[in-house]
């Protein structure tokens, strides 16, 4: 573990892997420090947003340092059932990657439990992992200037679904229905991280 | 109610943002300049963190259907109220049916009207800051747009006026604390930053101020990955060329952070408009390693152009 200073606005935790982001940052939300506004878990960092007013970030560097990281200790918000029509515009381009058929791919993405390990890019955009190795594909050499809202698509190790229409460069490969952002529900966001998902393939 | 007639470049409602939904990918927002839109509601004896009107260079005008008790702070607008010019960082009672104006921003770049009882839109996630990059929170004003008032506080306006200087003018001193990603960058890169002039460029939003200025040349080539932002930090894509973020900034960005802004230092970032100089000063650094203070010895010359 690295404590890296954001001036006086922050800590970046930089760490072994996701598996410890997750656990630290489940630990920290279960009993968020005095003088910490937000807690930002990425791939490999969790960065402290504190108020500068309040916070002591040398008490807060002690307090991430105790903190113990329990392999497996994440937060579990729930298991949603997103329902995808597996026609996305780079489901061909994804099979050929992979090395595998269309369908295979659709059996793969279906086929394991997903987990929101963090947020970012777009309120109500999560990048899940835990899925299926065989599924790791880069982004496209190109991002599309536009990507329909509900989109669902892959990156890296990472599954995600657009919350509304937007530039991106991920791998499009099916599309849901679900509205996974509106800011007049409580949670907005159908993708929190800690949310568990299963991808269910229904018929356009 | 007040009545927006007209808007100038941009005009956005603001308070002080929506901290606590980083996680789900909403950013805190808020006040580009916090501390003028603390001050200004502190002014008409509304809560620090009331809703009024973040004005971008000037050219805002509105109209109020009863008599109003109005701030404005910020950048050095020009105000007057039907016709008549009044001072900023002062308590102005507007009467019904008077049209304020902020004409263009003489220094300083974002001005904050508020009105006492605050400008009371829908809240979206406990705030009713307009996010530009994530597209949350009341729409940009225009002409037309009809803004509520809320209720009076109970508590009264204290004083008259403010005795606060305004935005500074000519080169901006802003200080840095070396970032979280200093080491990603070669190693005369920092000391680049800290020894030249970078001036903003009209790209500039609330989003961020795109800095023109020499490279910063980065010792890694890998990429790395996304991570959480501070408003403050001074992010370096390939390009070299310096982006600070400022209220609207990413929740989490991809490029490495060389810099960070201490955060009483942002307010001040706000404030700079296009074509402003900034020289950026490393905290706790000794006087005078900064290259503008050796080319400018005397403390009386320096004393003499803060005025």
């Amino acid at each position: 573990m690295r404590i890296l200073r954001c001036a006086d606005s922050g800590l970046l935790v930089e760490l072994e892997d996701l598996a410890a982001v997750r656990a630290l940052y489940a630990a920290l939300s279960a009993a968020v420090p005095p003088g910490v506004t937000d807690l930002v878990p990425a791939a490999r960092t969790l960065l402290l947003r504190v108020d500068p007013d309040r916070a002591d970030l040398a008490a807060l560097e002690r307090v991430v340092r105790t903190t113990p990281l329990t392999a497996g200790d994440r937060l579990d918000e729930g298991l949603l059932r997103v329902p995808v029509v597996y026609d996305g515009a780079d489901l061909a381009a994804v099979a050929s990657a992979t090395g595998l058929t269309e369908r295979q791919v659709v059996t793969e993405h279906t086929g394991t439990e997903w987990t929101v390990a963090f947020g970012g890019f777009a309120p109500g955009f999560g990048y899940l992992a835990g899925g299926s190795a065989r599924l790791e594909v880069p982004r496209r050499a190109e991002s599309r200037t536009r990507v329909p809202a509900g989109a669902v698509a892959l990156a890296g190790p990472f599954s995600g679904i657009y919350p509304r229409e937007s530039p991106g460069g991920w791998q499009l490969i099916g599309r849901t229905e679900l509205e996974m952002w509106r800011p007049d529900r409580d949670p907005p966001a159908l993708l929190r991280p800690g949310v568990r998902v299963r991808f269910e393939e229904v018929t356009g | 109610m007040l009545e927006v007639l007209e808007t100038g470049p941009l005009a956005t409602v603001q308070d002080l943002g929506r901290p606590g939904y980083a996680h789900i990918g909403v950013g805190t927002s808020g006040a580009a300049d916090r501390g003028s839109l603390r001050l200004a509601n502190r002014l008409v004896g509304n809560p620090e963190g009331a809703a009024g009107i973040e004005v971008t260079l000037g050219g805002l005008t509105v109209r109020a259907d009863r008599q109003s008790t109005i701030a404005v702070t910020g950048a050095s607008c020009p105000v007057t109220v039907d016709g008549r010019r009044q001072a900023v960082n002062t308590v102005l009672r507007v009467p019904a049916g008077a049209r304020l104006r902020l004409a263009h921003a003489e220094h300083g770049l974002r001005a904050y009207l508020a009105v006492r009882g605050g400008i009371a839109v829908e809240q979206v996630l406990g705030s009713r800051a307009t996010d530009l990059l994530a597209g949350t929170g009341p729409p940009v004003l225009r002409p037309g747009t009809r803004l509520p008032i809320g209720l009076p506080p109970a508590g009264f306006p204290v004083v008259d006026q403010a005795p606060v200087p305004g935005p500074a003018t000519g080169t901006l001193s802003l200080t840095v604390v070396p970032g979280p990603r200093a080491d990603w960058f070669l190693p005369g890169a920092l000391d680049t930053l800290l020894r030249n002039s970078y001036v903003v460029t009209p790209e500039s939003n609330r989003v961020g101020i795109r800095l023109d200025g020499p490279d910063l040349p980065r010792a890694r080539r890998d990429e790395l990955p996304s991570e959480g932002m501070v408003a403050g930090a001074i992010q370096v894509p390939p390009s070299g060329r310096p982006t600070l973020f400022l209220a609207d900034h990413p929740v989490t960005g991809g490029y490495p952070v060389i810099a960070v802004l201490v955060h009483s230092d942002v307010d001040k970032a706000a404030q700079a408009r296009p074509g402003t100089i900034l020289r950026f000063r490393r905290a706790g650094g000794p006087r005078g390693s900064n290259e503008e203070e050796q080319r400018c010895p005397s403390r009386t010359v320096r004393a003499a152009r803060r005025r």
